[in-house]
């Protein structure tokens, strides 16, 4: 078997087995006053610090949530509402026309439920978002209730500008959040130096639990809460604390940000030499994206011209190898990436394509796995298309 | 071989991935995403287009831990099948849309595809035996669907595996409890996939529209109501008439033909739907070509009486003398030839006498 979908989920951390193993065996709900309370507590709170002090941010800004969706809908659901609020003028929202579904699809609903109007920040060839495209679009407006950019892109693995976009916003008075579950462990990552608002992060992608995540959420930023009840999580999220699980979360993030730079180096070149041997053995292949540093280390993806995306999976997966078309809705049936599209792809391009990711498991036989069975696999699927 | 196992979410087409991988099959679970805009939730008896069919089909493939994916055929489905639907309905016929779904989606696209992937066969949950590349009923005649997989080539039947033609719907469910298969209790699928409500007259008239016509009396010739569209209509229907004059003699009047070129539907007396000949056209033999004239049974519209008949040959096809009169015979269904239990070929009935 060759995992080549790290992307998706990441295999847990030893360090995150562990201590979700050890919180899962004792007893406490984290709000509770007595003896077992204040020891689950302890776990909540000493886990807090811990993400706070890997990501560069203070243990008050972190929002345990249950994942990288609930994160961004928080973000993007309760700043929209908080400011409009306090300004009802305040109804747009800015995003990339690259954003993962968690942020499209949660504004879209605002968009259909709450009046809310959308500009869609148009990315380049690479899908990056340029400071000047975001500063016409405030500069057009003056009703923004916040802009939203990811970290990085979870398909083509391009690396947004983050700090410059997040000034522009500020310097027309607006808050920025970032999704940047792709980012932990394998670039740099500080909440303070970046200078967002909110950020969400989520477990599984660098070795934490599934179903586990976290917003960053700077002291001064107002959020109105989606889930109401016992005011946990500053009162912006509501619910008991998942405490194995924030445990786990914990402990990955500080494993992944300790390795950060070695992962990245290793990872970088284990991608490079799978571009170059997915090239030679296709030379048609057309990688989408940037390279060299705008590009995630461990993503590479690709088009086959005359190939389906979907047929391709199929055909690796019945060979042992594991790959991702990028993006599935829950029927799981395969649409063209919008990401490829607001690249200006045409959409038998964002059809023929292929994501690999690789992660802390990978080695070269992986790649080796890959590059053996591809050429036939190609073979086959362009019949499909004949 | 490497098996395809198309997967509905049904019990019955999980049991034939399941039988399809005991047979030691390299199986592959598929789910064909027919329907533009999936509900979410499965609603009473319709079973297939929902996402909820699709989790059935992929928690189905899950437990029997063969690879699964879902297949957007949505597109093909509506040029192929729903368009189709419509068509025959404006043309006065009345088709049979499972029937065109076996010949040109699950057995022509689906299998055309599964091939260039490097698949031997499709698997489906149909109720049907296919022994030596010949089609037969299955065992179970209230479930047997052979008539609706008539349509297929020799071609098409040699990539085809229906392991449930041995099989009754009760063994079926039984073997599907056996192996914990969540869906063994899921009720029957009935009426057309695509059509949500099951109203199919509503669905009819929203793409058909408003085309009002006379409904006259075959025997006297008197217009004896009007009707908002000849494509709401099916021969032999008896309900939903409404007609202003009722029958001389007091007798029910059922339908008798549709012409929607001058918009015409044409009533009468139940015995006026007695048809003896039938013509129907672009014949295919099944199991390779018959001589003519022949004496064999006939089938004229799906889970329908048989009748024995003379089949002689015309230029576009069979000329059916049944022994008996059938009933309520429909321009559109088709006519499908057997031997006993096996199917001998198939044809489109065109009109009758």
């Amino acid at each position: 078997m060759a995992y080549l979908d790290h992307a998706a989920s990441t295999p847990m951390l030893p360090e995150a087995v562990a201590a979700v193993t050890a919180a899962m065996a004792s007893t406490g709900n984290p709000s509770s006053l007595h003896t077992a309370g204040r020891r689950a507590r302890r776990v909540v709170e000493e886990s807090r610090e811990s993400l706070a002090r890997s990501l560069g941010a203070r243990p008050s800004e972190v929002v345990f949530t249950g994942g990288g969706t609930e994160s961004d809908n928080l973000a993007v659901k309760g700043i929209f509402f908080a400011r409009r609020s306090l300004d009802p003028r305040r109804t747009r929202i800015l995003a990339s026309a690259v954003e993962h579904h968690a942020v499209l699809d949660a504004v879209d609903w605002l968009v259909v439920h709450e009046g809310a109007q959308v500009t869609w920040l148009d990315v380049d060839e690479v899908g990056r978002v340029h400071p000047d495209v975001l500063e016409a679009a405030l500069r057009r407006s003056d009703d923004v209730a916040l802009v939203s950019v990811m970290w990085v892109n979870n398909e083509v693995g391009t690396v947004q500008p983050i700090r410059a976009l997040a000034d522009v916003a500020h310097e027309h008075g607006v808050p920025f959040h970032t999704d940047a579950v792709q980012a932990v462990g394998q670039l740099p990552l500080d909440f303070a130096a970046s200078g967002v608002d909110a950020m969400t992060v989520t477990g599984h992608k660098f070795g934490g639990p599934l179903g586990v995540g976290a917003l960053l959420l700077g002291r001064d930023v107002a959020c109105t809460p989606l889930l109401h009840g016992g005011g946990q999580e500053r009162d912006v999220r509501s619910g008991t604390v998942d405490v194995p699980g924030v445990a786990g979360l914990a402990a990955a993030a500080a494993v992944a940000t300790d390795r950060q730079s070695e992962s990245a180096v290793r990872l970088a070149a284990l991608r490079d030499d799978l571009v170059t041997r997915v090239q030679a053995a296709v030379p048609d292949a057309v990688l989408n994206g940037d390279v060299g540093a705008g590009r995630l280390p461990g993503n590479a993806h690709f088009s086959f011209p005359g190939c389906e995306g979907d047929s391709l999976l199929l055909l690796l997966d019945a060979r042992g190898v594991e790959v991702s078309t990028g993006s599935a809705c829950s029927a799981g049936v395969a649409r063209p990436s919008h990401v490829l599209l607001a690249m200006g792809a045409d959409e038998e391009r964002a059809r023929a394509s292929l994501r690999f990711s690789l992660g802390h498991t990978s080695t070269a036989s992986d790649v080796d796995a890959l590059v053996e069975a591809l050429p036939a696999v190609i073979d086959r699927a362009r019949l499909v298309r004949r | 071989m490497k098996v395809l196992a198309a997967m509905s979410g049904g019990v019955d087409s999980a049991v034939a991935a399941a039988l399809a991988v005991d047979a030691g099959h390299d199986v592959t679970g598929v789910h064909l995403a027919l329907s533009q805009s999936p509900a979410t939730l499965r609603t009473g008896s319709r079973g297939c287009c929902s996402k909820e069919d699709a989790h059935d089909a992929r928690r189905a493939a899950d437990v029997l831990d063969i690879p699964f994916y879902v297949w957007d055929l949505a597109d093909q489905f509506r040029s192929d099948v729903v368009d189709d639907f419509v068509a025959e309905y404006a043309a006065g016929r009345t088709p049979n849309p499972c029937l065109r779904c076996n010949e040109r989606i699950k057995f022509a696209a689906v299998l055309d595809r599964a091939r260039r992937l490097g698949f031997d066969a499709v698997a489906t949950g149909h109720h049907a035996r296919l022994t030596n590349g010949m089609l037969r009923r299955s065992v179970d005649s209230a479930k047997d669907q052979s008539y609706v997989l008539a349509v297929l080539t020799s071609d098409q039947l040699a990539g085809a595996l229906f392991p449930l033609g041995s099989m009754t719907k009760e063994q079926v469910r039984a073997e599907a409890a056996r192996r914990s298969l969540a869906v063994a209790d899921k009720p029957d699928s009935h009426d057309i996939c695509f059509i949500a409500d099951g109203d199919t007259r509503r669905f009819l008239r929203e793409r058909l529209g408003e085309q009002p016509g006379p409904v006259v009396d075959a025997l006297t010739g008197a217009v004896v109501g009007r009707h908002a569209g000849a494509y709401a209509y099916t021969v032999g229907q008896r309900r939903g008439l409404a007609l202003d004059v009722p029958a001389p003699d007091g007798r029910p009047r059922y339908v008798l033909s549709l012409s929607p070129a001058d918009r015409t539907v044409r009533v009468g007396p139940v015995e006026a739907l007695d048809v003896t000949k039938v013509l129907a056209e672009s014949p295919l033999w099944t199991g390779g070509a018959r001589s003519l004239p022949m004496q064999c049974d006939v089938q004229l519209r799906a889970h329908g009486m048989v009748h024995g008949c003379e089949v002689r040959e015309t230029t576009a096809g069979w000329d059916l003398r049944l022994s008996t009169p059938a009933r309520g015979v429909a321009a559109g269904q088709a006519a499908v030839l057997y031997d006993g239990d096996t199917v001998l070929g198939s044809a489109t009935i065109a009109s009758t006498a």
